[in-house]
C-alpha cells in the first residue's frame, strides 16, 4: 500500500512538472507584458515586481494595431470562408465520384513548401497588381486553407452511408438538395475542425505576410516581427503584442479543444 | 432545367472550380518555378531572364551555402524528430494512463502547437537573452557560467531544436495518445493470465501495436519539420553567420534578400525533391510495418 501511494505522488509530479514546462512560455509571456522596460532589464524583478497594462495601452496608443487585427481577421476569416466554398463540394465530389487523382493533386498541395510558390506569386502578383492586397492575401491563404478543408472532410464524406442518399435520391430529391440538407448538416463537426484550424493556420501565418503584404495588409505575425527589429527592443510592449495576438487562437482551442485535437491530429487515424 | 443539369453533371461542377484552383494557384507555379530553375533573372524589367541550361544546378552543387544549409536542415530535422518522437510516446504512455485532469492535460499540450509561431519565437529569444534572459539568470545563480544560446554559433541549433520540441513533442503525444485508446484489450488479458510485468507489457504488446501509428505521426510532423520557417527567422534569421540557415530559410535569402530568382528556383526543386523522397521512405516503411502486424 505505502508503496503505491509513494508511486501515486511520483505520477503527479512528473505530470505537474510536464504541464509547467509546456505553460511556462506563455506564463512568461503573460508576466513580461506587465513588466515596464527597467523591470524586464533588471534581475531583482524577475519574479517579483508591480504589474501593470501600460504596454497594452501603448501598444495601441503608439502602433496602427487595431489595423493589423482587422486585416489579420479578415484575411483569415475570407479565406476560411472561400476555402469552405471551394472545398466542401469538391471534397464531397472526390470522396463520392471516386476521383482518386484529384485526391492526390491535395495531397500534393499539402506538401509542398509554401515558399516555392511564393517566387513565382511574387512575380506575377507584382504584374497583376496584387502585391499589398486583400485580394492577394486572402488567394495565398486559400492555397494553405483549401488542401487542408478537403484533407479532413473527404474521409468524413467517404463514411456517410450511400444507401441514405441514394434513397434520397429515389425520392426525388436533386443531387444538389441532398447535399446541403442532408449531408452537410450531419457534418458539421468535420466542417468546425477543418475551418477552425484553417483559421488559426491563417491568422498564425508569417511567410506569406513576409513576402506578399505592404504597409497596409500587414498581418499581425509580420507587424510583432517588425516591432522586433527595431534598434532597441521595448520588451513589455512585444510581450504584450505577442499576447494579443496568441490570445484569439489560445480561446479558440480552450473553448473547442475536441475539434481542434482531431483537426491536429488529421490524417493521422486513418493514415 | 438547371437543376437537372447540375445534377448530371454534379461531379464536375462540384471538384472543378476547386481544381482549377488549385492547378491555377500550385501547379502552375510548380512548373514556373521549374522553368525558372534554367535561367537567371533579378526581377528586373529592364534584363528578361536569360536561359542558363543547368548553370543554376551545377553552381549550386559546387556552393558551399547550399552544403551547409543542408547540413542544418538534416542536423535540425533528425535531432528534434528523433526528440520529439521518444518524449512524445513517452509521455503519451504516462497520460494514457486514466485520471481525473486528461482533459486539462490535453488542452495544455495543444496550446504550443496552436499558437502563433512568431509570437512564440520572440518569447524564446526573451528567455535565451544571454544579459536579461532567465535561463541564464538561473545558470547563473546556479553557479554557472553565462551561455550565448542564439547568439553562439556551436548553441544556436540545440537551442532551436529545443523550441521545436516544446512546441511539437505534443503533436506526436497526442496521435499515439489517440492510438493507446484504440489499442484492442484482449492481447493484455492473455497476458495478465502469463503473468507478464507492465515492462513487459510496454515492450511486447503496446510498441509493436503502436508502431505503425508512431510511424504516421513521425510522417506527418517531419514532412513540416523539414520545412520550418517561422521559428528559425523570426529568432536568427539563419545566424549567426549562417549556422542556422536551413534550406528553406537559404531559398528565402537567395529569392527575396538577393533577387537571384533562378537558383532559388533550383534549390526549389531541389529541396522539394528532398521531402518527397523522405515521405516516400516513410511511406515504404510504414508499409512493412503494416504487412508485419
Amino acid at each position: 500500500m505505502r508503496t503505491s501511494k509513494l508511486a501515486k505522488t511520483n505520477y503527479t509530479i512528473v505530470n505537474l512538472v510536464i504541464l509547467l514546462l509546456f505553460l511556462f512560455p506563455f506564463l512568461w509571456m503573460l508576466t513580461g507584458s506587465l513588466k515596464s522596460q527597467l523591470q524586464v532589464l533588471s534581475p531583482n524583478h524577475m519574479f517579483v515586481f508591480q504589474p501593470s497594462f501600460k504596454n497594452y495601452l501603448s501598444v495601441f496608443q503608439e502602433y496602427d494595431y487595431l489595423k493589423y487585427i482587422w486585416n489579420t481577421f479578415v484575411i483569415a476569416t475570407v479565406s476560411t470562408l472561400a476555402s469552405l466554398f471551394l472545398g466542401l463540394p469538391a471534397a464531397y465530389g472526390i470522396a463520392k465520384f471516386n476521383m482518386p487523382y484529384f485526391g492526390l493533386a491535395i495531397l500534393v498541395a499539402k506538401i509542398i513548401p509554401s515558399i516555392t510558390y511564393l517566387v513565382p506569386w511574387y512575380i506575377l502578383f507584382n504584374k497583376m497588381d496584387l502585391i499589398d492586397s486583400i485580394g492577394g492575401m486572402v488567394l495565398a491563404h486559400m492555397v494553405i486553407g483549401l488542401p487542408f478543408i478537403m484533407w479532413v472532410m473527404i474521409p468524413f464524406f467517404e463514411e456517410f452511408p450511400k444507401e441514405v442518399e441514394e434513397s434520397a435520391w429515389i425520392d426525388g430529391s436533386s443531387k444538389l438538395r441532398t447535399f446541403y440538407q442532408m449531408v452537410l448538416p450531419v457534418s458539421v463537426p468535420g466542417i468546425v475542425t477543418s475551418s477552425l484550424l484553417a483559421f488559426i493556420f491563417s491568422w498564425n501565418n508569417f511567410m506569406f505576410s513576409l513576402v506578399l503584404a505592404g504597409e497596409s495588409t500587414k498581418t499581425l505575425p509580420l507587424a510583432i516581427y517588425n516591432f522586433m527589429s527595431n534598434t532597441s527592443i521595448n520588451w513589455g510592449a512585444l510581450m504584450a503584442a505577442a499576447c494579443i495576438i496568441t490570445l484569439p487562437v489560445i480561446l479558440i482551442a480552450l473553448f473547442s479543444q475536441k475539434y481542434v485535437v482531431s483537426g491536429l491530429s488529421a490524417g493521422a487515424v486513418k493514415g | 432545367m438547371i437543376i437537372n443539369w447540375v445534377d448530371r453533371h454534379l461531379k464536375w461542377v462540384f471538384t472543378l472550380p476547386a481544381v482549377i484552383f488549385i492547378l491555377l494557384m500550385v501547379a502552375y507555379p510548380l512548373v514556373y518555378t521549374g522553368r525558372l530553375s534554367f535561367y537567371e533573372w533579378s526581377m528586373s524589367a529592364i534584363t528578361p531572364p536569360k536561359w542558363v541550361g543547368f548553370d543554376n544546378y551545377i553552381n549550386l552543387f559546387q556552393d558551399p551555402k547550399f552544403w551547409n544549409a543542408l547540413k542544418v536542415t538534416f542536423y535540425h530535422s533528425s535531432a528534434s524528430i528523433l526528440l520529439e518522437t521518444v518524449l512524445g510516446v513517452a509521455i503519451a504512455i504516462l497520460f494514457s494512463r486514466k485520471f481525473r485532469s486528461a482533459r486539462f492535460v490535453k488542452t495544455v499540450m495543444m496550446l504550443p502547437m496552436v499558437a502563433t509561431p512568431v509570437s512564440i519565437a520572440l518569447v524564446w529569444v526573451l528567455i535565451y537573452e544571454p544579459s536579461i534572459g532567465i535561463l541564464n539568470h538561473i545558470l547563473v545563480s546556479m553557479g554557472f557560467e553565462r551561455q550565448e544560446w542564439l547568439g553562439s554559433v556551436t548553441q544556436v541549433l540545440p537551442s532551436l531544436i529545443a523550441i521545436d520540441v516544446w512546441e511539437w513533442t505534443p503533436f506526436i503525444a497526442l496521435i499515439v495518445i489517440a492510438g493507446i485508446a484504440s489499442l484492442p484489450t484482449d492481447p493484455y488479458e492473455s497476458a495478465d493470465v502469463d503473468g507478464a510485468t507492465s515492462w513487459q507489457k510496454l515492450r511486447h504488446i503496446t510498441l509493436p501495436l503502436l508502431m505503425p501509428t508512431i510511424i504516421t505521426a513521425v510522417t506527418l510532423r517531419i514532412i513540416d519539420l523539414l520545412k520550418t520557417f517561422d521559428t528559425i527567422y523570426a529568432t536568427t534569421q539563419g545566424g549567426p553567420n549562417f549556422s542556422s540557415q536551413t534550406l528553406n530559410i537559404l531559398v528565402y535569402d537567395t529569392a527575396f534578400q538577393n533577387f537571384k530568382l533562378g537558383s532559388a528556383s533550383a534549390l526549389l526543386i531541389i529541396f522539394f525533391l528532398l521531402i518527397l523522397s523522405v515521405i516516400l521512405i516513410l511511406t515504404s516503411l510504414r508499409k512493412r510495418q503494416g504487412d508485419r502486424v
